[in-house]
């Protein structure tokens, strides 16, 4: 596998000005993100609101300007391209390979725009096709997702949200991309039209050979989909492990609480835990020194408070978690929740 | 029709109860068919479906919440508190005195955005101050110690003080956490909650299931869980009840009904959830085909009809009745009754 | 409760197959939704004839605006009658007005008019005339009715001081008064579209300064702004000239509510997901405006402008009715009701007071009309 795109030093902070005569105040979104998407691969970016996963995404995109670092996308043809370099007029022919889809079916696709002209649309910007070929080529895109050529005249309010993220899938594949970014792509949909569409990413991604970047904050869904998964947390990125070994042993405290908040469709596998003061996510602007979970963290020591951990790898093995004790704790997975017999 | 559960007497009962919302423009659509459901003390009964499938109409018929053009044609709603008489919620005119000692009172609910029933201009504890001071006649400085002490049981950090924050002042967990502690205030018999869990983290999420778990044994109060979301039936429910197009095709004990689903409509709903399973032990979800028909063009028979694999001859045209598969388990499928080769025979 | 029965109606529209609302764009929903607004239809329609009474101006009037007659001062109105009596009792069809019977009271030495039912001059429909230019343009020579006897009187709403037909004035008021609203508010529409759409899209220190002049503006008192500006206007200017300049200085204070609006809308719909969409698909900042913003503010768009134009139409009646708006020979409503500003005056001739009535009418029926299109653009209105 190759590198498709490398995520260095990447930092993104807001500036809050205090109205005309208050303070400015400095907020961090993202905090020196390091990682990289293998060709081929589903990257699942998981985490709680306000974690800066979207921000990310928006980042790597170029949706959003970062304040720090790069992105460099690696395209097939060789070269290093650093797209937060560029200008927008030069980052457009890469908009082709880097494709997006949104999380709301509803406010993502122009409602004053046919169907037909939505996918269209990108075919158009580029000056990729146009007459026959156009039409054959966003009808053909349209049917691979599962909708029926005879429905292309539609305006998107006539579609349901599943048959919408639908045509969202499609206008993101029509120009041919190498890499997706899916933001929270599922979460608004209902369970089973979810189970619909995210059989279709997969057989998309075997199709076309994608790669995703799959933004979401759904645990099952992400160890379903997901060959990596990386965890986030306050902008910060905690863990960064192959699905199976960061489900199987989680090494960074707060994926730990994670799969543990994460309800199990079984009730032989019911938790019934003890509610314990495990507190909130603070507020960006008010974060805490050292490790940013000390404040949450049941393992927290003196030494969380003080000094920040870097991300590093756990015995030299593929999984990396930024905490001071990962190789020490013994953290709970996922898959090991064993029925309790008690009901059996 | 309603089945008493082992042990305890149920508290409220919905029987045969249909809703109908009428539209000037379009045909009238059944929106609830002919449900049943029973809630005991110290039990949650979860009430799950996709959505537009009638289960929040459900729970806000329970208070009679309901628009001006929702009707409840036919049914009842008894609810019979073991120290008063029993009432049918269903005859009770609006506004009248006995349905608003019921509500809030007797009846509460919690709903998935806490900011729409928390005053805005209000510090939240004078608004459940308020609660206690209207239903109970309590004194203003006894309602406000009670207030801490609930505040308090529901988990605020520093009750005392946060009982005269103001609602924008708390994250969206305190919030939901507040408004648990309103819903709490007269001690209700019944809790009704409304997706309570829906908009917030998985990590507040699990914080308030325990919440509400550890205020059930406490108050011994029957909850009504309306959600969405299979695993968080399986983490708080003792029953549930599934709703499709507004008909519950199948209810029962959660343990009987996740063991073995017995309803097509529940195996589908079931396969399309990921199992939280290795890779080497994965499967490939199977989603139910197509999408949810609109409420008028619903098969006239068993509503799952167009969507079910196992579809056959009486299903498009007879609706299924409620059949009784084990100890206070029931579903609506005709697979239950008869046999697909004998059908075609 | 209102989600869930959404829920259901949306859901109805998503039932299988393809009913007719399925092909509908934004304008035929919003066109679907603005015909169950039965007081905002009435009043479009009302709308609709008012601008083509001004639009037909010369073919409708029955004389020139003009042209005055010494010997019916302050004529009654006539009215028009479409039945005569013949003389054996039965009814015949013949459009008619009655003519006058004149006397001069001897103290006052005033004359007045009373109609004459033995005098019956026949109306005629569709009758040659004099060429004239339909709205400037088209070359005609018919007019709708008017009397052919010469010298015969023909005041349906009656005469005004000069002896002038007050009906044929009232038409002719309607073409300016309605034209100067609707070009003060296209003048209106450019600025604050242009204006706003800037601030909209690029925010910043650009957005604050628009702003704040806007909210400069709007905090003045507009009349005494409005008196003052068209006091300054040279008094030797044309009447063509006149006409633009109170457009003008009546678009000056309007842009700046419709920038607000624009603004606002910029400013909501950058945020959309689909606008993200669109700039990810590489569009550029004009096609992403032009054709991805602009087409979804549109209908709300033309909803405020319409409820502007009554603003515009008040505007030009108030500054020429204090006579410092459209100075005479320009015929407009406001200009008419400067004859009715003496109490004397409209004792004696109360018909003179019509061009309020047009008034009312027509901005009531604008802002119903408006009210309707503003529900009917609103997505979540139902």
């Amino acid at each position: 596998m190759s590198t498709l795109l490398s995520v260095e030093h990447l930092s993104k902070h807001y500036t809050l000005s205090g109205g005309l005569f208050g303070k400015e105040r400095r907020l961090d979104a993202l905090t020196d993100i390091n990682l990289t998407v293998e060709a081929g691969e589903t990257l699942a970016i998981v985490g709680e609101s306000g974690c800066g996963k979207t921000t990310l995404g928006r980042c790597i995109i170029a949706a959003q300007s970062s304040s720090e670092g790069r992105v460099v996308y690696h395209p097939k043809s060789g070269g290093d391209v650093e797209l937060t370099a560029l200008s927008k007029r030069e980052i457009k022919p890469w908009r082709k390979d880097i494709r997006m889809i949104f999380q709301d079916p509803m406010s993502s696709l122009n409602p004053n725009m046919r169907v037909f002209d939505i996918v269209a649309e990108p075919l158009r910007i580029h000056k990729i096709c146009k007459g026959r070929e156009l039409e054959e080529r966003v009808i053909s895109t349209l049917e691979k997702v599962g909708i029926p050529a005879e429905a292309v005249g539609r305006y998107p309010h006539a579609f349901s949200g599943g048959q919408r993220q639908r045509i969202g899938i499609a206008r993101a594949l029509v120009l041919d991309p190498k890499l997706v970014i899916a933001d929270e792509a599922v979460s608004a949909l209902d369970v089973s039209i979810q189970a619909q569409v995210l059989n279709l990413l997969e057989d998309l991604k075997a199709e076309f050979g994608l790669t995703y970047i799959f933004i979401s904050h759904d645990l099952g869904v992400v160890n379903y989909i997901a060959d990596r998964v990386v965890v986030m947390y306050l902008g910060h990125v905690v863990e960064n492990a192959p699905t199976e070994l960061l489900f199987e042993r989680p090494r960074h405290p707060y994926t730990e609480l994670l799969l543990e908040a994460l309800p199990i469709a079984d009730p032989l596998r019911r938790k019934g835990r003890k509610t314990e003061a495990r507190g909130e996510i603070p507020y960006l602007g008010n974060r805490p020194v050292g490790c940013p979970f000390n404040t949450r963290c049941k393992y927290a020591e003196d030494r969380c408070r003080t000094e920040k951990p870097a991300l590093r790898s756990i015995h030299g093995s593929a999984q990396e978690a930024a905490c001071h004790f990962a190789e020490q704790l013994s953290l709970k997975g996922a898959y090991d929740d064993a029925p309790t017999k008690e009901f059996a | 029709m309603p089945l008493i559960p082992m042990g305890d007497k149920p508290i409220l009962s919905i029987s045969d109860m249909s809703i109908v919302f009428s539209s000037p423009d379009e045909a009238d659509i059944e929106a609830v068919r002919q449900v049943d459901l029973t809630l005991t003390p110290g039990k949650t009964l979860a009430l799950v479906g996709e959505s537009g499938c009638g289960k929040s109409v459900t729970a806000r018929a329970v208070l009679r919440l309901l628009d001006k053009n929702a009707d409840i044609q036919r049914g009842s709603i008894i609810f019979a508190p073991g120290d008063a008489e029993a009432t049918d919620i269903v005859q009770l005119r609006q506004d009248s005195l006995p349905l608003r000692a019921i509500r809030g009172n007797q009846i509460s609910m919690i709903f998935q955005e806490p900011m729409s029933s928390l005053s805005p201009v209000h510090t939240i504890g004078d608004q459940i101050d308020e609660m206690m001071v209207i239903h109970e006649g309590l004194k203003p400085k006894q309602a406000r110690e009670r207030t801490v002490a609930l505040l308090d049981q529901v988990g605020i950090p520093g009750a005392r003080e946060r009982a005269d924050a103001y609602p924008f002042q708390l994250s969206g967990g305190l919030r939901q956490r507040a408004m648990i502690a309103m819903a709490l205030a007269c001690t209700p018999k019944v809790l009704i909650a409304d997706e309570p869990t829906t908009a917030l983290d998985v990590t507040t999420q699990a914080q308030i299931l325990d919440l509400l778990r550890q205020l059930q044994a406490d108050f011994g109060m029957a909850m009504l869980f309306i959600t969405h979301d299979l695993g968080v039936v399986a983490e708080i429910a003792d029953e549930v009840a599934v709703m499709y197009l507004g008909d519950v095709v199948e209810q029962g004990s959660v343990f009987d009904v996740f063991a073995a689903p017995k309803h097509p409509y529940t195996q589908a709903l079931m396969s399309s959830i990921p199992k939280m399973a290795r890779k080497a032990d994965r499967v490939r979800l199977s989603p139910i085909k197509g999408t949810v028909p609109a409420p008028r063009d619903r098969p006239q028979g068993c509503a799952f009809t167009s969507r079910c694999p196992y579809a056959f001859e009486p299903c498009a045209t007879i609706r299924p009745e409620r059949t009784a598969i084990g100890d206070n388990h029931h579903a609506r499928c005709h697979l239950l009754t008869r046999q697909p080769a004998e059908a075609a025979a | 409760m209102a989600v869930d029965t959404m829920t259901h109606t949306s859901m109805a529209a998503e039932a299988a197959g393809m009913p007719r609302a399925k092909r509908e764009s934004h304008f035929g929903l919003m066109w679907r939704r603005f015909k169950r607004h039965r007081l905002a239809l009435v009043s479009l329609w009302i709308v609709i004839a008012f601008y083509l009474v001004a639009l037909l101006a010369e073919f409708l009037a029955p004389t020139d605006p003009s042209a005055y007659s010494a010997r019916y001062t302050y004529a009654p109105p006539q009215g028009i009658q479409f039945f005569s009596t013949n003389e054996d009792g039965s009814w015949r069809f013949f459009p008619h007005v009655n003519g006058y019977a004149s006397e001069v009271d001897p103290k006052a030495m005033r004359r007045t008019f009373v109609l004459d039912p033995e005098v019956e001059i026949p109306v005629q429909f569709f009758i040659p005339s004099e060429p004239y230019m339909l709205a400037g343009v088209i070359p005609m020579s018919v007019k709708f009715m008017g009397v052919t006897e010469a010298r015969a009187p023909f005041y349906i709403l009656g005469a005004d001081r000069l002896g002038r037909d007050l009906l044929s004035r009232l038409i002719h008021g309607t073409r300016i008064s309605l034209s100067i609203g609707l070009a003060g508010v296209t003048l209106s529409l450019f600025f604050g579209i242009v204006v706003g759409g800037f601030a909209g899209y690029y925010g910043g220190l650009f957005d604050s300064a628009v702003m704040r002049i806007i909210e400069f503006i709007r905090s003045m008192p507009t009349i005494p702004l409005w008196l003052g500006l068209a006091a300054a206007m040279p008094k030797d200017w044309s009447a063509l000239q006149t006409y633009f300049a109170i457009t003008i200085i009546l678009s000056l204070i309007g842009w700046t509510e419709l920038a607000r609006v624009v603004r606002g809308r910029f400013l909501s719909l950058r945020t959309e997901d689909f606008v993200t969409a669109a700039q990810l698909d590489g569009a550029s900042d004009w096609r992403i405006i032009t054709r991805h913003m602009v087409p979804s503010f549109m209908s709300h768009i033309i909803a405020a402008a319409t409820l502007a134009i009554p603003g515009m139409i008040l505007a030009e009646t108030a500054l020429s009715f204090l006579g410092l708006g459209l100075q005479a020979p320009i015929v407009s409503w406001g200009t008419l009701l400067q004859d009715a500003q003496n109490i004397r005056t409209l004792a004696s001739a109360p018909w003179l007071l019509t061009p309020g009535l047009c008034v009312i009418v027509v901005i009531l029926a604008m802002n119903f009309f408006g009210d309707g299109l503003r529900d009917a653009a609103d997505p979540h209105g139902r």
